[in-house]
């Protein structure tokens, strides 16, 4: 699937934290994500890298859209 | 197969601090620049840099660049080049009062300027007391580098290719560098990239190492095109560890944790710093305490069920304590460990960190090689800035901060060579040689037409696993004179990996295959100068030659592809206007 295969590649980050726990969460989560889940992790994405660790460390919270996917993320 | 070309004033290879740098003096002169990046822009590698950038604006206390140049010298072990390294402390102030025009949002003092932390290794009056050196954006600086950098060349129109990646050089009969074969990952479709001057800024290869602080897009791309073409790398034997990088991960876990009174054990529960360093124990310097770890693990003393990595304990110090002084840590170890500090040990191992040498290049930017004698002959239409390149201003060890000031200063000095260059040598292209694309095309078509070839995953992770034991942050003569043996083979096997999805767009698999011809080029060079320099000197720290040793090591290594050669060239010990600073011990 061309869409997953581009996401594959938008997991790979400057932040060696985000590089890990993103590309477990692809092999481990993605498949299960409903459209909207993955609609949204597609958005977190684009988040610049530091706020997206801050989200995942749990140091700040997400919008209320995104809340579902990232509390997935937190659970690794 | 002639593939289609594309044509411009400069291509610059890759899109983190110094690439950026370069570019935006290039778009600045009315060049047309195009920046390519495997990743979007502003997240490269330089995103992770938190520290600072070093520089004696002497904002706080006095400070000036005689005292950092004294330092950095220091710190490089006088491996360092004295003319490159003046001229990077001299013009510090200059790159990061531009770099506030252009709108970093530094940290600032009430009235206004820029305000400088302390950093370990910043000293004033040549070593004698602590300076407040390093200029921050909160802990985010690597990050306010890159958008500023990134809106700036939106600015002045530089033209990014987001989600390219280079594959190889196009060298002409003479050498002359003329572009680059470059792989579009959204449709697969491979490009020339024609140029009149060609710039790597690709970064480090930290990737080499099973125990890594570096993204995994750092695998030393620039590295293993320039080896491939030709081009030697310079002072690979030289990498920066950190003593505690979470085991099996490399996420960082801070000194401060050893500050606060964390300390490390061995497998046996004994706090083994205490026979290395009796005095200073777990707060001995970043060297020794690698030193240590690896000599326990060495002598099976490691913890962990492969007995291949060390504890770091802080539950004594109580729940209230880490989380209130050690700010993040907990969660650190809980996602990256798997361990809760407040009742359980964080396994952790030194862990590569930064790499010193690279494409040799001089402080003009220019890639210099040996030729008719001169050690330091300039390949037209070639330039290098940043981790990729050995300028050299690291020598044999990094000084904290000095990183970032390399990519602006660098960046700078190779976008100014290029408009001098452009300038004196007319306006055309030349044309490009029947063969240009032969070597890209070649190792894709062997990546596709390969039978019962092996995993990708698993050449990388046995090279990895190879550079960590054999090449690590101590070095044992019998680990390493069979470390080379090793990694020959290892760069064997990856002449033979097979994928196998062939597919065209965004195929991660053969981008990885790719990235891993590059990563063995490095890790050969590495071991192999390793293996051959018979001293300690800097991060090259060995067993059987635990001196630095100025009469017969004071050089730098030149590695070849071709044969897995080896030659040296001289340091350069005089500086461009001020006194050389002559060797002495390193002790701080
Ligand atoms: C955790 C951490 C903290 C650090 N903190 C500091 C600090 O506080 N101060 C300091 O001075 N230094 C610090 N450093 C070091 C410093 O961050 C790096 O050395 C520096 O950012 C490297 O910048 P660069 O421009 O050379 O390369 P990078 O930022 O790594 O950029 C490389 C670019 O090249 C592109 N690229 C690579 N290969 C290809 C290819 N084949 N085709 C196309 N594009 C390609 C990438 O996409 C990327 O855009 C730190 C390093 C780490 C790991």
């Amino acid at each position: 699937m061309r869409e997953l295969d581009r996401i594959r590649w938008r997991c790979r980050r400057g932040l060696l934290e985000l590089d890990l726990l993103l590309s477990g969460f692809l092999e481990r989560r993605f498949d299960r994500l409903d459209a909207a889940e993955r609609q949204a992790f597609t958005e977190l994405l684009d988040q610049p890298d530091n706020d997206l660790l801050d989200l995942v460390l749990g140091r700040c919270e997400p919008a209320p859209r995104y809340r579902a996917v990232v509390e997935m993320l937190r659970a690794g | 197969m002639a593939l289609p070309v594309r044509t411009f004033d400069a291509v610059i290879v890759g899109g983190g601090g110094s690439g950026m740098r370069a570019a935006l003096e290039l778009a600045r002169a009315d060049l047309k620049v195009a920046v390519l990046s495997k990743v979007f822009p502003t997240r490269s590698h330089t995103v992770a840099a938190q520290g600072g950038v070093a520089a004696s604006l002497g904002n706080i206390d006095e400070d000036n660049w005689h005292w950092h140049m004294y330092d950095t010298i220091k710190g490089s072990d006088y491996l360092g080049d004295q003319d490159a390294i003046e001229f990077m402390c001299r013009k510090a102030n200059e790159v990061v009062y531009e770099l506030e025009h252009f709108g970093m949002p530094f940290d600032r003092l009430a009235g206004g300027k820029i305000y400088q932390r302390p950093f370990g290794g910043h000293m004033r009056e040549y070593g004698k007391s602590p300076v407040p050196r390093a200029c921050a954006a909160a802990d985010r600086t690597g990050h306010a580098l890159l958008h500023t950098l990134y809106q700036a060349n939106l600015k002045a129109r530089t033209q990014f290719f987001v989600e390219w990646m280079a594959l190889d050089l196009i060298r002409a009969q003479d050498g002359t560098v003329l572009g680059v074969t470059a792989l579009e990952m959204e449709t697969g479709e491979v490009m020339v990239l024609q140029a009149k001057a060609t710039v790597f800024a690709t970064g480090g290869a930290g990737r080499i190492f099973a125990a890594s602080t570096n993204a995994f897009i750092n695998t030393g791309d620039g590295l293993g095109m320039a080896a491939r073409a030709g081009i030697p790398l310079q002072d690979l034997e030289f990498w920066q560890f950190h003593p505690t990088g979470v085991a099996g991960a490399g996420v960082l876990i801070t000194e401060g944790v050893r500050g606060e009174g964390g300390y490390l054990l061995n497998k046996n529960g004994e706090r083994f710093m205490e026979r290395y360093a009796p005095n200073a124990k777990d707060l001995a310097s970043r060297d020794v305490v690698s030193r240590a770890m690896a000599t326990e693990i060495k002598e099976g003393r490691g913890a962990g069920k492969d007995g291949d990595c060390i504890l770091l304990k802080l539950d004594h110090l109580g729940e209230e304590v880490i989380s209130k002084r050690l700010p993040g840590i907990r969660e650190i170890a809980k996602t990256f460990a798997n361990v809760d500090p407040v009742k359980d040990p964080i396994p952790v191992v030194p862990t590569c960190h930064y790499q010193m040498g690279g494409i040799p290049t001089n402080y003009r930017g220019q890639v210099v090689v040996p030729a008719n004698g001169n050690p330091e002959t300039v390949v037209p239409g070639f330039y290098a800035a940043g981790e990729c390149a050995c300028v050299s201003v690291h020598g044999a060890n990094r000084l904290g901060c000095n990183s970032l000031l390399d990519l602006l200063v660098f960046g700078k000095s190779a976008g100014e060579t290029v408009i001098r260059d452009l300038r004196s040598e007319g306006k055309s292209h030349r044309s490009l040689p029947g063969d240009a694309s032969d070597l890209a095309l070649s190792r894709l078509a062997r990546l596709d037409g390969q039978k019962s070839g092996e995993r990708v995953a698993d050449v990388g992770a046995d090279m990895r696993r190879v550079m960590q034991l054999h090449c690590g942050v101590f070095r044992f003569p019998d680990l390493l004179t069979e470390g080379v043996r090793k990694i020959k083979e290892v760069a064997e096997r990856a002449g033979r990996t097979e994928i196998t999805d062939k597919s065209r767009t965004f195929n991660t698999a053969r981008v990885e295959a790719l990235e891993l011809d590059n990563l063995v080029e490095t890790a050969v060079a590495s071991l192999v100068s390793a293996d051959a320099r018979k001293e300690s000197r800097g991060s090259h720290d060995r067993a059987d030659f635990h001196q630095r040793d100025d009469v017969n090591w004071m050089k730098h290594t030149l590695w070849y592809k071709q044969g897995s050669r080896l030659e040296y060239k001289p340091v350069h010990r005089k500086p461009l206007t001020v006194e050389p600073f002559e060797p002495k011990a390193r002790v701080y």
